[in-house]
């Protein structure tokens, strides 16, 4: 069973793509941090929450035959590199679509998902997952 | 102070299964099952969709359409539904963060059999009516339940719609609503199980006919107007047969309650049945244009509606989210093995 604290603390990014803003160069992150790598020490205290575009295109995918046992419904399936329109990009699964029809610069949306569940008496794990943008 | 609609939003999962397929498993001959319900298919949810994730779906299209509301401004989200997917633990709670209204708001789950949905409506009146809330959200949504076999696997679907009920920008008023209810027994799901239980014929002349009449004839004379009054009607649609039959009963036209009529290409989403079949009625309604609603839930109660459209549905961006026609284009069939997953009627190992 995984942590309800540490799956609760990461409420914010999981549901609305809430990542992060350097304040000094502008860069957005996501999953979000504190620190913004590029511009180091100058970045301290100046990272703000940055609520990511829920749209985006598809910048790379991969179909997955052999899933982790949370996704045996859902296999084969396809797994994202979306860009979205802050010009970020995030890694998720793709779902509500025709594998065989998936291209790169596909314009997809990202959607609120059961990611997992811990067994039939467990907390249900909520977050988002891409479909095509129609 | 005029209380309303101030936006609206659907979703209805893609994937659908047909009454000729349910049939095929069970040795009916589910094309006649379907023609007499009035159903030509269903929709069922994706193994990864519930009511959580059919409701925060809504409830985002409803808030796409309104750019301008802060969502700190909700004041109230109520989730409507007989399929919550926690016993205990809120859906309500869940979609108030995923359309972060939270944390300064309540929030409720909602279960009146099919009709908790507008309830939640009309509990959202209240409040905003009293000055408690500046907005409140009430949604209808069901991942529905029918035992395998039964009459009501033909037609429990998957769907939901939301509502943003408040006093400004209102593109529907609301000029009055009133319920009936009584303890009737014609539908029920103990704690626990898996499907529900139902009275068969017992559920309609004496549960969904005279509570939606007898609601529905009191507004009509509170109000003092007439069935030609409204360019469209809302009934609940368990099936599609039962809304027709109630609406001529009460002397609306086919034509009234055609363009809310969803049941025969959705089947019935339980809670979600009303929102949906008024959201696909504001889809297309002009200013001026009057609604007449009335719900239905098994147990058993109905909530009826008066509502107007106003003039600021001009201004309003329906374009922001999709119709309900576009949700529903381009379904995905499934036979009964897929459908068997996807309801997750399928036992695994541990």
């Amino acid at each position: 069973m995984s942590s309800v604290a540490r799956e609760w603390r990461e409420i914010p990014g999981r549901y609305n793509l809430e990542g992060s803003k350097c304040g000094c160069c502008g860069k957005v992150y996501f999953p979000k941090r504190d620190f913004c790598p590029k511009c180091r020490r100058d970045s301290i205290g100046k990272v703000e929450k940055h609520k990511i575009d829920r749209n985006g295109e598809i910048f790379s995918f991969s179909v997955v035959h052999e899933s982790p046992a949370c996704n045996d419904f859902l296999k084969p399936y396809a797994v994202v590199f979306v860009k979205t329109k802050d010009d970020v990009l995030i890694a998720g699964q793709l779902v509500d679509a025709d594998l065989d029809k998936i291209e790169i610069g596909m314009p997809v949306r990202a959607v609120l998902r059961k990611l997992d569940a811990d067994g039939a008496s467990g907390v249900i794990h909520y977050g988002f997952k891409f479909v095509p943008d129609v | 102070m005029d209380v309303g609609i101030v936006s609206y939003g659907a979703y209805i999962p893609r994937f659908r299964i047909k009454p000729e397929e349910i049939g095929r498993i069970w040795g009916v001959d589910g094309k006649s099952m379907g023609k007499g319900l009035m159903i030509n298919q269903k929709s069922v949810p994706g193994c990864d969709e519930d009511v959580v994730t059919i409701a925060t779906e809504a409830a985002r299209n409803m808030m796409a359409r309104v750019p301008d509301v802060d969502p700190k401004d909700i004041g109230a989200v109520y989730v409507g539904s007989e399929s919550h997917p926690y016993a205990v633990k809120p859906t309500a709670s869940i979609v108030a963060e995923a359309i972060e209204a939270t944390p300064d708001m309540t929030a409720v789950d909602m279960e009146f059999a099919c009709k908790a949905g507008t309830a939640g409506m009309q509990a959202c009146m209240g409040l905003v009516g009293a000055g408690m809330a500046k907005y409140g959200v009430a949604i209808g949504a069901d991942t529905s339940q029918g035992a395998p076999g039964d009459a009501l696997e033909y037609s429990a679907s998957a769907g939901g719609a939301a509502y943003l009920i408040g006093s400004k920008n209102v593109i529907a008023k609301i000029n009055k609503t009133l319920s009936f209810t009584t303890d009737t027994p014609d539908f029920w799901r103990r704690e626990g199980q898996p499907y529900p239980l139902h009275g068969g014929r017992f559920t309609g002349e004496p549960a969904y006919f005279k509570h939606i009449t007898s609601a529905a004839k009191k507004l009509l004379a509170e109000v003092g107007s007439k069935p030609q009054d409204y360019k469209y009607a809302v009934f609940h649609q368990p099936n599609g047969k039962f809304p027709t039959r109630v609406a001529g009963m009460l002397g609306f036209t086919p034509e009234q309650i055609e363009t809310g009529l969803l049941t025969p290409n959705i089947g019935n989403t339980y809670s979600g049945s009303v929102p949906l079949g008024l959201a696909a009625v504001l889809d297309k309604a002009q200013a001026g244009d009057r609604i007449f609603v009335t719900s239905y839930g098994s147990g058993a109660g109905s909530d009826a509606f008066d509502i107007t459209v106003t003039d600021a549905i001009t201004g309003y961006k329906r374009e922001n989210a999709p119709t309900v026609d576009k949700i529903i284009a381009n379904p995905v069939y499934l036979d009964y093995g897929l459908y068997a997953k996807h309801k997750g009627k399928i036992i695994m190992s541990e």
